[in-house]
């Protein structure tokens, strides 16, 4: 089972030195326990276009799909096998990168 | 054996076997929503057919047979469209019901998974209501005053939510254990209080199904887990506080404040059994939690034979423990009651007086301040603080019981 474990940030690209450093370290104890799927640090949503070629013509629009103050920064994909693990995990992940986190199950297989 | 003996028979079942019921359709199907119906649908056979066919000598076992034939035949309707496992599951279709200490663990289980931190302290109570309490979704949305429409929907949500993200149903390792527990008493304890001080216009002050509820379910939880201190705790918190039931409302509808309140009505046995569990606690010399200590206070109170002889120092020694463990402000007006006992009204204002930022929007402050002004021969603060309490409390009992105070200030 993979839960999606997303990083609530107002600022994209804003961890310290030392977040980076916990970080560092909580994806190496990730990967040795075998929960790693993947993981990424998001650009911010002002980069972002979104696109609907449900028409006839594609159309592309500047900016994120939903403007909000917070946004996912970041994020984590652990494979795991219930949400008890799943939440630990995310509440390790929480005190590494110094943020709040959400997590969100993928449809189980 | 008459209709009235098999009805009995059957809503007694309902009370001690729907929890066990439930527990074990959830461990073998690994689904709460199959679980929840089929066992609802094994009840309604019973009713229907109890009284032509007599009660079944092991009514425990004859349900869970019926519920599983129930959970699968639903499963067959729908695995004729794809779920291979579950197919696989139906294959085991004939198998005996499990001995009682699997099915008691079972019971954890699933209270436990109720219960889970994921969920929302609101969806917590109403899942243990259903699942374990075995109460219709239409009695639980009447408790708590929503539609029961609203009340289904939480309810199917929370379920849906448990299988999609995959909340597991299992006792929580030990050492998660303790905050576990306490997320499961605090379910517990908010259904005994929403029982015990009923909030709503039209509903009875005290809502004796609700506390009765809660009482039976901790007990439950005391049966399975009888060395956890809070649990214990809170049992003979429950108790000692529903031993007073009768005393509290008047004949005219009208809360009754501790010490006015007529002792010999106090139910003895209720307090003995809270005394006792009180005793069995303090012998362990463990650190108490809140609701021991809570219990303890309520035993001090339980103690008096009349109000005078209460050992109101006593009191306000626990509530310093509970101030060291629970620093809210909640508990230190609390506190402030009982030192008005001991240091005087105007100490115990003074100290409630400070909580002001904190705690303008809640009935029991207001009510507090105003009794104290009015001890204290300050007739006009004390008809504003009763106005604020009257306008914030949401018990029936309690507003006729403050409107009265008020109006017979000088």
């Amino acid at each position: 089972m993979q839960y999606l474990v997303s990083v609530i940030d107002d600022k994209s690209g804003s961890a310290t030195d030392d977040e980076m450093t916990a970080i560092d370290a909580f994806n190496d104890k990730v990967q040795a326990a075998g929960h790693w799927v993947f993981a990424g640090g998001l650009n911010a949503p002002s980069t972002a276009t979104v696109i609907d070629n449900r028409g006839e013509e594609t159309l592309f629009t500047d900016g994120p799909f939903l403007e909000s103050k917070e946004f996912i920064a970041g994020f984590w994909i652990f494979e795991a096998p219930d949400l008890d693990v799943a939440l630990k995990l995310a509440a390790d992940g929480s005190k590494a990168c110094n943020r709040r986190v959400e997590v969100r199950p993928f449809f189980g297989e | 054996m008459s209709v009235t003996d098999v009805h009995e028979a059957a809503v007694r079942a309902h009370h001690e076997e729907w929890a066990r019921v439930v527990a074990a359709l959830c461990r073998r199907f690994g689904d709460l929503d199959i679980a929840e119906e089929a066992a609802a649908e094994a009840f309604a056979v019973a009713v229907e057919k109890w009284p032509a066919d007599g009660v079944p000598p092991n009514p425990g076992a004859w349900l869970t047979t019926t519920a599983n034939r129930k959970a699968i035949d639903r499963i067959r309707r729908e695995s004729k469209r794809d779920d291979k496992q579950r197919e696989a599951q139906m294959m085991r279709d004939d198998s005996p019901p499990e001995p009682s200490g699997a099915i008691d663990d079972d019971r954890l289980r699933l209270i436990f998974t109720c219960c889970h931190p994921a969920l929302a302290l609101e969806t917590r109570v109403a899942l243990t209501l259903r699942m374990v309490g075995g109460l219709t979704v239409a009695e639980i949305a009447r408790a708590f005053l929503v539609r029961e429409t609203a009340m289904e929907q939480r309810i199917t949500r929370a379920k849906a939510k448990i299988k999609a993200a995959r909340i597991p149903y299992r006792v929580p390792a030990a050492e998660d254990l303790p905050i576990r527990v306490s997320g499961v008493l605090a379910a517990l304890f908010l259904i005994f209080n929403e029982g015990y001080l009923a909030t709503g216009a039209g509903t009875d002050p005290i809502r004796h199904d609700l506390t009765a509820e809660a009482i039976r379910l901790t007990r439950l939880i005391r049966a399975l887990l009888p060395a956890n201190g809070e649990v214990t705790g809170l049992l003979a918190l429950m108790l000692l506080t529903e031993a007073r039931r009768t005393a509290r409302i008047s004949a005219g509808g009208e809360l009754v404040a501790l010490g006015e309140q007529n002792r010999g009505a106090w139910d003895r046995s209720l307090i003995a059994e809270g005394h006792q569990l009180v005793r069995e606690r303090l012998a362990t010399g463990e650190a108490p939690g809140r609701y021991q200590i809570l219990a303890a206070i309520n035993a001090v109170h339980t103690d008096a034979r009349d109000v005078r002889d209460t050992d109101w120092s006593q009191v306000v020694a626990l509530y310093d423990q509970l101030v060291r463990i629970d620093p809210s402000p909640i508990v230190a007006l609390n506190r402030a009651i009982a030192v008005a006992e001991v240091d005087g009204p105007d100490v115990a204002l003074a100290a409630v007086d400070r909580l002001d930022g904190k705690l303008a929007g809640y009935h029991a402050y207001h009510a507090t301040r105003a009794d104290l002004l009015r001890r204290l021969g300050r007739g006009e603060p004390a008809r504003s603080a009763y106005d604020k309490a009257i306008d914030l409390a949401g018990n029936t009992a309690e507003v006729a019981y403050l409107t009265r105070r008020r109006d017979q200030l000088g």
